[in-house]
């Protein structure tokens, strides 16, 4: 049977299926069993207890659905002292987003969060609904050093840290993030949209603004993953339309060590343990000993660029 | 014509005759067989599902997701939440009864028998009844009543007497007076088309209710007007009381934070997640829609 463990630095992780932050809560475990994902991932906690953004918070569209929660939470006290123990009765370890409009916040919430139960602070750098100066420091790459550099001097827990798809070059950011000491990289965030109801030409969300979250990120992010991996060293989370098996396969394949999910959970609620069982019975019968042999497997070194070449072979 | 899901997506659910592997789960993601899909009147469709046996633990104002057939041959992107309209434990049943709408209903619609249909649930806590308790007064519209229907199946099983004031636009679209009919309730329905549903009415009825002692409990769902109306009256009567809410949702775990509405707590505004907190609430916390 197929080792479909995975290291991310120095953490392991028994398989690569981990669900995405704000998509997922403990009271999953009504549905399946924790202990098998690879990973908990915690919702975006910020200093503050928030209300988040006004209702509605989520609409359809003809390519998946926007949304736009505002980060909503009881904030870092209630967390800690009540969430982070919900999480701690499972074993997978538990990765916490975090997210703040300063540097300096972000930096102090990242120290108070490294408490023994938290087994990874995760940089939300990327809500794509706030601006780049104020949390979405993902989209530029001096804040994301700058925001990056300050967290890495008062933590000592791995530290992950969340990409915008939203950024013009994703890979710059990502050097800029390595740089500043992160451990690794999740990417991505949401894509920003907008829906405008045809029947009062009112915006479909009382935000107006959403992130997109869709199957249809999947072919995007994976471009980024397979962009980035070629340029870093550190490990990557692809995050972004993986609904099956075989998308987990592909992100691999691009460079990503392990995925989160999101939406498939939605569609699914029993979805992401089924995607574990599945990824292994895909590996088993392929002979494939340890996914890890995945990890930046995809064959392009020997592409034909002869285009009356390539059309003269088998599709 | 049977519909299919995209097969693009992980489908792990478990059909009736399956062992479950995870025997601890409060909610099960099923996939149903439909036994019948038939239509109500022109506007509703009773659909009964025959599921797997963890399924049929819901009990009254408790939901289930549903993942609905597209109607169009486009993706329906979420699954969409309906109160359990009644559980047939002998026969291994569950049932909803929808009002037709947009999409995701369209698609519902469209079940035929045999047809496999994947539901998630049972979700959030449903309607309470007190041990004290002898008479209840229930008050529903629309859809509501689509809420409140197994309330009087637990009270029948609690020997609890129910009075059922049913209210709808006109006499094709009055719904489940037979089931609350047989299960013993009292059963009043008032009309938009005769002017009975108005509101003063209405207060006259809960009224009479109250003076003979027969309303020591209000359940109500389905109208933002009813919902003020019994708000008023169990306030002015100390009359506890429970609403059902509606509110677009995602996870239906408690996750995401989509599904918010307005509470009112000792004076103090805050938000509840209706999939988690509820559906059924306190009705004097409601803040209504
Ligand atoms: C706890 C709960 C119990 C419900 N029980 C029933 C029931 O027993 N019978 C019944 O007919 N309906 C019930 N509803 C309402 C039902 O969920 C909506 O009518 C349905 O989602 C409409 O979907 P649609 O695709 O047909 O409509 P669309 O208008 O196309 O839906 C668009 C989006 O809005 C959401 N939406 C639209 N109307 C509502 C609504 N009233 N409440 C919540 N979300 C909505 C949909 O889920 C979808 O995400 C219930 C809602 C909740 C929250
Ligand atoms: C309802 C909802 C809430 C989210 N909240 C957060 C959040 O708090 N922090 C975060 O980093 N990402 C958040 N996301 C983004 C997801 O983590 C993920 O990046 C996105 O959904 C794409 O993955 P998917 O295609 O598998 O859903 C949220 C997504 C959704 C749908």
């Amino acid at each position: 049977m197929v080792d479909l463990s995975v290291k991310i630095g120095d953490i392991t992780l028994q398989n690569p299926i981990q669900p995405a932050s704000g998509a997922f809560s403990w009271e999953y475990n009504d549905v399946i069993d924790l202990n098998r994902l690879g990973a908990l991932v915690a919702k975006t906690i910020c200093r503050e207890p928030r209300l988040g953004n006004p209702t509605p918070r989520m609409a359809e569209t003809e390519a998946g659905i926007i949304q736009s929660i505002g980060l909503p939470g009881k904030g870092i006290e209630y967390f800690v002292d009540h969430i982070v123990p919900e999480y701690a009765k499972f074993k997978p370890p538990l990765v916490v987003s975090v997210n703040s409009e300063t540097i300096e916040d972000f930096a102090a919430l990242a120290e108070e969060l490294s408490v023994p139960d938290v087994d990874v602070i995760e940089a939300n750098i990327s809500c794509p609904t706030r601006n780049q100066t104020g949390g979405n420091f993902a989209m530029h790459e001096d804040y994301t050093r700058d925001c990056i550099t300050a967290i890495r001097a008062k933590t000592k827990k791995p530290l992950w840290v969340k990409l915008s798809p939203n950024a013009g070059d994703i890979v710059s950011i990502a050097r800029a993030a390595e740089a500043a000491g992160a451990d690794c990289l999740v990417i991505a965030n949401t894509f920003l949209s907008l829906k405008i109801r045809t029947d009062n030409f009112r915006p479909a969300l009382g935000n107006k603004f959403g992130g997109l979250v869709s199957p249809a990120l999947k072919p995007i992010v994976l471009r980024m993953v397979y962009q980035v991996a070629k340029q870093v060293k550190i490990p990557i989370i692809g995050v972004g339309g993986v609904t099956k098996a075989e998308d987990v396969v592909e992100y691999m394949l691009a460079g990503a060590s392990a995925v989160g999910i999101g939406y498939a959970g939605f569609r699914n609620p029993t979805a992401l343990v089924q995607i574990i069982d599945d990824l292994e019975a895909w590996c088993d019968e392929r002979g494939i000993k340890k996914v890890t042999e995945l990890i930046g497997a995809v064959k392009d070194a020997d592409m034909e660029s002869d285009p009356l070449v390539a059309a003269s072979v088998g599709v | 014509m049977a519909l299919v899901t995209s097969n693009n997506y992980t489908n792990s659910a478990l059909r009736t005759g399956d062992v479950d592997t995870y025997p601890e789960r409060k909610v099960g993601e099923f996939i149903g067989t439909v036994v019948s899909n038939a239509s109500v009147n022109d506007e509703y469709k009773h659909v009964v599902l025959k599921v797997h046996p963890q399924a049929l633990k819901a009990y009254a104002g408790q939901m289930f997701h549903l993942l609905c057939p597209s109607p169009d041959g486009a993706e329906v992107w979420m699954r969409r939440p309906m109160s359990v309209y009644r559980v047939d434990r002998t026969n291994g049943q569950i049932e909803f009864l929808y009002k037709i709408e947009g999409r995701g209903t369209r698609g519902m619609a469209l079940l035929e028998p045999g047809d496999d249909f994947n539901v998630a649930g049972p979700l959030g806590h449903g309607f309470t009844l007190d041990p004290s308790w002898k008479n209840i007064a229930v008050l529903g519209r629309g859809v509501g009543l689509a809420t409140l229907a197994p309330l009087s199946q637990l009270a029948a099983e609690n020997k609890v007497g129910v009075t059922a004031i049913l209210s709808a636009r006109n006499p094709g679209v009055v719904m489940s007076k037979k089931l609350f009919d047989e299960l013993g309730a009292r059963t009043m329905v008032v009309l938009d088309s005769d002017n009975s549903s108005a509101v003063e009415n209405v207060e006259k009825i809960l009224g009479d209710l109250i003076a003979r002692r027969q309303a020591d409990a209000f359940f109500t769902c389905g109208s933002n007007r009813l919902l003020k109306l019994m708000q008023r009256l169990g306030k002015k009567h100390a009359i506890p009381g429970q609403v059902a809410m509606e509110q677009i949702m995602v996870c239906g775990f408690g996750a995401c934070y989509v599904c918010m509405r307005t509470f009112e707590v000792d004076g103090q505004k805050v938000l509840r997640r209706v999939c988690r907190d509820g559906p059924v609430f306190n009705m004097q916390e409601a803040v209504g829609w």
